[in-house]
This record gives structure tokens, C-alpha cells and sequence, in this order.
């Protein structure tokens, strides 16, 4: 059995995290929360775009995914009426 | 959703995070990241100014900004820099390459460190890409934030 290289601990951690943050956005009851538990989905995948040598993507993934989907979400949120947003 | 931490942290973030994408944008055609990045980044950063002031306060800000204008002005700018390669060669020829115009430095051949005032067209197109990229997403947050808390009322 060979040892693992950083590149593989690094792939296997960002897999975890991006597992772990997908399936807390899906079960959280609170929306904001579970937006910005998709924040924080879209930012581990930038991270997992930067390590597979794509900076591109990882800026407009960063960019888009972390910055302004989750304005136009919480916009929206705020203005729907629901008795499991607790403001 | 204007606490005090919220207006605290866009008063130190938003000014670095638009340098940055501007930075973004000029740079594109040496490092990672070109106009639509750049644009991206900006908007992001608008995105946060808008929704950490009041309604009023950005109504009155973004009144006057020419966001349809200059979305019209990147299309147009991105299409006529393209058309300047057919003065006598193809579509997006990169006719100021080499000419010692603005952004038409000569390129020193080999390994170096990236030199901005080269890259021809390439700058410009980049140039013309982040202020469509920047007017469309800022104008797509604005229109959420305007009419959904217009209805509100």
C-alpha cells in the first residue's frame, strides 16, 4: 500500500465537504441557512477547481456561484412569505 | 438585512473586492481570469453594496448609473474591435499587435514575466466583455432588489 500525496488527501477532504454542504443545504429548515450552506457549496467547488488547475473556472465559479446566486436568493427569500423563515 | 455587522464588512470588503476584479479584467490576457471573471467579480461586489443599503439609498444611487448603456457599449465595442480585423485580413484579426498603439507593445520572445502593454485586441475585447458582463449581472440584482420591495409596499 502506498502513501497518499497531498493531491489525493486534498481531493479526498474536498469531497467530503462538498457532500457533507449539499446534503445540509437540502435538510435545513431554515432557508437562509440552508443559502448559505450553498455558499458554502459553491466556494469548496472553486477550491476543488483551483486543485484539478483550472483558475478560470474557479474565479467565475467563485464569482457567480458564491457572490451572486446567493444575493438573488436571499432577495428572494426575503420577499416570499413562509412560517419556516425565521427572520 | 442592514445590521451593523453587514454594513461593517461591506465598508472594508466591497472597495477591495471591485479593485480586484478590475484588476481581473486589464490583467486578462496575462493571468487567470479575463473579462467575463472580472466581470463576475465586480458584479459581486455591486451585489453586495446593493443589499447592504437601504431601498431609497440605492434607488437613488444606481438612478443615474448607465447600466443599459454601457451593456449596449460592450456588445457593440466587442463586435466593432472584431469587424478592425477586416481593414484588409479576417474577422477579429489582431490588427493592433505589435503596432505600438495602446496595448500594441512589441512582445519580447521567450520566457517573461507578463508585460501589460501588449496583447492587441485581446485587452480590449476583455475590456468590452467585463462591462457587458458587469452591467447585466448588476442590472439583474438591481431589478430583483427594486421591484420585489416595490411590491412590498
Amino acid at each position: 500500500m502506498n502513501f497518499l500525496g497531498f493531491f489525493e488527501i486534498a481531493q479526498i477532504l474536498v469531497g467530503i465537504g462538498l457532500l457533507v454542504s449539499a446534503i445540509v443545504a437540502i435538510r435545513f429548515k431554515n432557508l437562509v441557512a440552508a443559502v448559505i450552506a450553498m455558499a458554502v457549496f459553491s466556494l469548496i467547488l472553486s477550491l476543488e477547481f483551483y486543485l484539478l488547475q483550472a483558475p478560470d473556472v474557479a474565479i467565475a465559479e467563485a464569482g457567480v456561484g458564491a457572490g451572486l446566486t446567493t444575493a438573488m436568493y436571499l432577495l428572494a427569500i426575503k420577499n416570499t412569505t413562509d412560517e419556516e423563515v425565521i427572520e | 438585512m442592514t445590521t451593523t455587522i453587514i454594513k461593517t464588512t461591506t465598508r472594508l470588503l466591497a472597495p477591495l473586492i471591485l479593485v480586484f476584479g478590475l484588476y481581473i479584467i486589464l490583467h486578462g490576457h496575462l493571468t487567470p481570469g479575463g473579462g467575463f471573471q472580472g466581470g463576475a467579480v465586480v458584479a459581486s461586489g455591486l451585489a453586495l453594496l446593493i443589499v447592504a443599503h437601504e431601498h431609497k439609498k440605492v434607488k437613488e444611487l444606481f438612478e443615474r448609473a448607465p447600466l443599459s448603456q454601457l451593456e449596449s457599449i460592450g456588445a457593440l465595442g466587442f463586435l466593432g474591435t472584431g469587424l478592425l480585423g477586416l481593414a484588409g485580413y479576417t474577422f477579429f484579426k489582431n490588427v493592433i499587435a505589435n503596432s505600438g498603439f495602446l496595448f500594441g507593445g512589441k512582445t519580447p520572445i521567450g520566457i517573461n514575466p507578463g508585460y501589460l502593454n501588449t496583447g492587441g485586441t485581446l485587452a480590449y475585447m476583455n475590456i468590452f466583455v467585463g462591462m457587458k458582463v458587469l452591467a447585466g449581472l448588476t442590472s439583474i440584482i438591481l431589478i430583483f432588489f427594486l421591484i420585489l420591495k416595490e411590491g412590498e409596499k
